[in-house]
């Protein structure tokens, strides 16, 4: 499956299903599926632009923008709705990927990643060294709302939270599904298969990167928006080389075949953290890493090739079998 | 009759060869030309300066009038040339109806849609018709990776082919296919594009095929046009059977 998957409705009912079990998981469990959301949705991202071919080492750039653009306007503002916060990170990551975007469409390969690694390290130094935006100690915001609601309760603020994570990242999955079918999925995948070709077939193989890229930027945008909400502070991390290299890692371990698979390689990037660093506490990045190593081993092509093997072929008869033998033997 | 194609000029370099040296050229619409020379004669340096990849030193390219000199292979392809590759230029993880469908989406000027499947009935009936008329329908969901050599270069030019091109310019269509079969090749190229009846620029070292297919020949040598004609008398000059055919016929 390259650019099939579920229908969108049992992806909606799916989205639906996972929302309403939060109300069963326990209180730990239910920051770390926050977290765990948070971080497919920026992977998710990554993995759209790795179908045409290139990677991102800095889209803490954007995961940072939409950060401290939430931040900056709560704070202004006083815009506290988690949903509202979560559209302008968007915005914010989308309109810094729609600055950006056009003009680093035009590398490819290690050069493409090396730049977006550079950029977001560009953003880093200028937040540490702005005392406006607190340093590299960053500043605080307030706690986040739902249409009116205010949640004192932690374990209804923890739950409304992940509410809004997973809603809105099971959107995005859907989103992506749906654009991983279409012409603009299917031309990504020409791109980074021979960029040359799809050139001389009269589309712009800059423009189908850039698309891929701003799409990637609003999803990191609003994944920095979550971030913000889930620590209620925001400081340069956000920025670092180090964040942006643990969302490669998410989208490794998922691959690019599967949207589910990128859910599925969050959440178990999480577990392992956290289970390693509870039992093995000086060690956990050592667990870390034998379970990356594990990964490209055994699933070289990610989590997703799993469930998805090889590209389905339509069955044909044995006479039409037969025709095809001898039509690629004539030839 | 105005040439589809008038190229005046053209010249090229790279360093101290010369690719190009003052070629001059008009195609008129319908005809076949093929471009024949030995390896490094120029014959690719040209189609590549007329789709765009190459930028001519001097000279100019003009497509029914309009020129084409410094467009890029996206703008050229839109105004109606098209090409096919003497190494097929595929999307080898996709199917043979997928790469079609690239090509379809690339027709017309719209943007790319986010959300209309790639493979939509209208796109596909289009991929399969152009595969068909190469006999190639059967093959429509096997990724390329699985084809042999000579079906991809029959894809390769069907996908060239989905923009109706005025002009196809096709790079060694029968290299890599056997001698037995390189007749029933190009006799399935040829009848494949009539419909579109598109003026072909074909590139060939095979003279069998040369003279059976084109009705003018240009033949180059060192950057130059060494001879350009009625095929017969093409192969038939001396300079051409000592520098291009030597002697073959």
């Amino acid at each position: 499956m390259k650019h099939g998957g579920p229908h969108p409705l049992v992806m909606i009912l799916l989205v639906a299903a996972v929302t309403l079990f939060g109300r069963v998981l326990p209180t730990w469990t239910l920051s770390l599926a926050t977290v765990a959301a948070s971080n497919a949705l920026i992977a998710l991202g990554i993995v759209i632009l790795a179908r045409t071919g290139n990677v991102s080492f800095g889209q803490g750039l954007f995961y940072a923008a939409g950060g401290y653009g939430v931040a900056l306007i709560a704070n202004a503002w006083g815009i506290t709705d988690a949903v509202a916060q979560t559209m302008i990170g968007a915005v914010c990551g989308g309109l810094l990927g729609l600055a950006i975007g056009p003009l680093i469409a035009r590398y490819s390969g290690i050069f493409f990643g090396m730049l977006t690694l550079a950029l977001s390290m560009v953003l880093y130094g200028a937040l540490v060294k702005s005392t406006v935006l607190g340093g590299s100690d960053g500043f605080n915001v307030g706690r986040p709302s739902l249409f009116g609601m205010i949640f004192t309760d932690p374990r209804e603020a923890d739950f409304m939270l992940y509410a809004v994570s997973v809603i809105t990242t099971g959107l995005a999955g859907i989103a992506a599904t749906i654009l991983f079918r279409s012409e603009l999925g299917l031309a990504s995948l020409a791109v980074r298969e021979n960029n040359l070709r799809v050139e001389y077939l009269g589309i712009s193989s800059t423009r189908v990167i850039t698309i891929n890229f701003i799409i990637a930027a609003i999803f990191a945008g609003a994944s920095g928006a979550f971030a913000l909400m889930a620590q209620r502070h925001i400081d340069p991390q956000f920025a670092y080389w180090t964040t942006s290299g643990e969302f490669v890692f998410v989208a490794v371990l998922a691959g690019y075949q599967s949207v589910a698979a990128v859910f599925v390689a969050s959440m178990a990037l999480e577990l392992v953290r956290s289970f390693s660093n509870l039992y093995l506490p000086n060690t956990w990045q050592l667990v870390l890493g034998v379970f990356l190593l594990g990964v490209i081993l055994f699933l070289p092509r990610g989590i997703g090739s799993l469930w998805i093997r090889d590209r389905p072929k339509r069955k044909e008869p044995p006479a039409a079998a037969a025709i095809t033998a001898q039509k690629e033997a004539a030839l | 009759m105005n040439p589809v194609l008038s190229v005046h000029g053209l010249e090229k370099r790279f360093g101290a060869v010369v690719a190009a040296d003052a070629l001059s050229i008009d195609i008129a619409p319908g005809q076949k030309v093929s471009l024949i020379g030995a390896n490094g004669a120029g014959k690719t340096t040209f189609v590549n300066m007329v789709t765009g990849y190459l930028r001519p030193d001097a000279g100019s390219i003009a497509l029914d009038g309009m020129d084409i000199a410094r467009r890029s292979p996206r703008n050229v392809a839109r105004l109606g040339i098209s090409r096919s590759f003497q190494i097929p230029q595929l999307f080898i993880e996709l199917t043979a109806a997928e790469n079609l469908a690239v090509a379809v989406s690339g027709i017309g000027a719209r943007a790319l849609s986010f959300h209309a499947p790639a493979e939509a009935q209208g796109r596909r009936d289009k991929a399969l018709e152009l595969l068909a008329r190469f006999g190639l329908a059967d093959l429509a969901d096997r990724p390329i990776s699985e084809l042999a050599g000579g079906v991809r270069k029959l894809v390769d030019i069907a996908m060239a082919l989905v923009r109706r091109p005025k002009l196809l310019l096709l790079d060694e269509p029968t290299s890599g296919v056997s001698a037995e079969e390189k007749f029933a090749t190009m006799d399935r190229v040829v009848h494949a594009v009539a419909p579109d009846a598109a003026t072909i620029v074909f590139v060939e070292h095979d003279m069998e095929i040369v003279s059976r297919y084109a009705d003018r020949v240009v033949a180059f040598y060192q950057g130059r046009i060494l001879a350009d004609g009625d095929p017969h008398d093409v192969l038939k000059d001396a300079e051409v059977r000592r520098y291009v055919t030597g002697g073959a016929q």
